[in-house]
């Protein structure tokens, strides 16, 4: 079974946003994701000051299995990245909503996690699958 | 509709992955597949692979036929029960498919062709065999379990039916012994000593039951493909296939070229090739920056040419990625790989990197 806290928003494609007091959002990949992909070994993280575009891909996390591409849930600039993944990429698997985190951004506009879906949403379109 | 073997409900009480392989429902993993991995290289875990394909050859002239279809020659086999690795190649000398032959005895032997390339194995096979005094029977019915591992005979002896216990003690790695409709080949895809054990499928789920209760640890075939991988061994379709020639696929070592005069298909085609001076090269990579080697990604060698990974991935012995590539013979000691449009370096080894538990190149 797969655990989706709902303090934070879901894409389609399967990363959570979270929506931090300062007005950062923080980016990662669903539980759901983490144990379709199976144990992680590398994570190519984007440059910090980087522009991205709602969905635009921005990064890639490879498993055993295969390599796959992170979409962006929302535009803005990156303004922090997890470096410590760089050598724990495991810590995805361990903790995806904590410390297996992918990236922040400073979002243009913040509204558009309203676009997104809510822990109810995902669980039952994860369920469907 | 995918097909299951025997096994399938015991993989998802276990928790297992599943994934579609080649038209069989199989459990890709059942947690963590470097977990599995490590467990295969330190002590002993077991693979269902009842999706394989066993066909029996039997009749007077058995030997001859397999001398003719396999481009390894079955009369290096002297001893009962040893095995034998071998291409099974067309007229081009494509490779139709890679198989282990066993010979039980001068008018029987067994063979476990890829589950993925059955149907046209048989077909073949069956096709070929209309000159001889053959018959051909897929014993469908039977269902096997690979244990591999430093562990895997101290697990499986005890619990295999008697008199068979004593006799896979015994047998020498590439060998087999077999009581009844239980077959024990000391055989496997992992790199590691072990069993692959054929057995009637209604004794399957008792035998898999036995072995978890002594702790042998069920993995998937995740962990076979990264197992097999460190090994230096070729997976049929990804490393080789119908287009490509053992000579281009490191398996130049399965051709019997002696006695001059056993002729087997794909020989004159062979023949030509190796004369040729511009066959590609199989080798193995190393990457040294970061990222993951993966299947199709290009090789860049020093002079401009280019050559093609054809299965990589992350190894979790070595912890780095390592890949198998066919690329032309001009290549040097170190090479550029194209991951998603960024060159990264990796340097060019043998493509053996792990056998029992050991590191066998330079990191």
């Amino acid at each position: 079974m797969s655990n989706t806290p709902d303090d934070r928003k879901y894409a389609e494609s399967h990363e959570w946003a979270f929506l931090d007091n300062d007005g950062t959002i923080r980016v990662g990949i669903t539980d759901h994701a983490q144990q379709a992909l199976g144990d992680l070994v590398f994570v190519e993280l984007p440059e910090v000051g980087q522009s991205v575009g709602k969905g635009d891909e921005c990064s890639v996390v490879e498993s055993v299995k295969a390599a796959s591409d992170i979409y962006s849930p929302v535009s803005g600039e990156i303004i922090a990245v997890n470096d410590s993944l760089e050598d724990s990429p495991e810590a995805v698997n361990e903790a995806p909503y904590d410390d297996g985190w992918l990236f922040v951004i400073q979002p243009v506009d913040a509204s558009e996690l309203d676009e997104l879906m809510d822990a109810d949403a995902y669980q039952q379109s994860i369920d469907e699958e | 509709m995918t097909k299951q073997t025997i096994l399938n409900n015991a993989h998802r009480e276990l928790g297992a992955r599943m994934v579609d392989f080649g038209g069989w429902d199989m459990p890709v993993n059942y947690g963590s597949q470097i977990d599995e991995h490590h467990e295969v290289r330190n002590a002993v875990g077991m693979f269902d692979v009842s999706h394989m394909t066993v066909v029996d050859v039997s009749g007077q002239q058995a030997k001859p036929f397999l001398q003719y279809l396999l481009a390894n020659d079955v009369a290096k086999l002297e001893r009962q029960g040893k095995a034998l690795y071998s291409c099974m190649l067309n007229e081009d000398a494509g490779i139709i498919d890679d198989l282990i032959v066993y010979f039980l005895d001068d008018e029987n032997y067994r063979l476990v062709v890829n589950a993925s390339t059955r149907d046209k194995d048989l077909a073949w096979i069956e096709q070929q065999a209309e000159s001889f005094e053959v018959s051909i029977d897929e014993r469908a019915n039977l269902a096997m379990i690979a244990v591999q591992g430093p562990k895997a005979r101290q697990k499986v002896c005890p619990i295999l039916p008697e008199r068979l216990g004593m006799s896979a003690a015994e047998i020498k790695p590439f060998s087999a012994c077999w009581f009844g409709e239980w077959f024990v080949g000391r055989t496997g895809y992992t790199g590691e000593d072990g069993f692959e054990i054929m057995l009637p499928e209604d004794k399957a789920l008792g035998f898999w039951r036995q072995l978890l209760e002594v702790g042998v640890k069920p993995c998937g075939l995740g962990a076979r493909d990264t197992l097999r991988l460190e090994a230096g061994m070729n997976l049929y379709g990804q490393d080789m296939d119908e287009t490509k020639n053992p000579l281009e696929s490191g398996l130049a070592w399965t051709i019997s070229w002696s006695p001059a005069e056993r002729d087997f298909i794909g020989k004159a085609a062979l023949e030509t090739i190796k004369q040729q001076t511009n066959n590609d090269k199989f080798v193995g990579l190393l990457l040294e920056d970061k990222g993951v080697l993966r299947g199709h990604q290009q090789v860049v060698l020093e002079d401009g040419s280019v050559g093609e990974i054809t299965s990589g991935g992350y190894s979790p012995t070595m912890e780095r990625s390592i890949a198998l590539a066919r690329v032309p013979a001009t290549i040097g000691e170190q090479c550029k790989i194209d991951i998603r449009g960024k060159l990264k370096n990796a340097s060019v080894v043998k493509p053996c990197f792990v056998r029992q538990g050991a590191v066998q190149i330079k990191l």
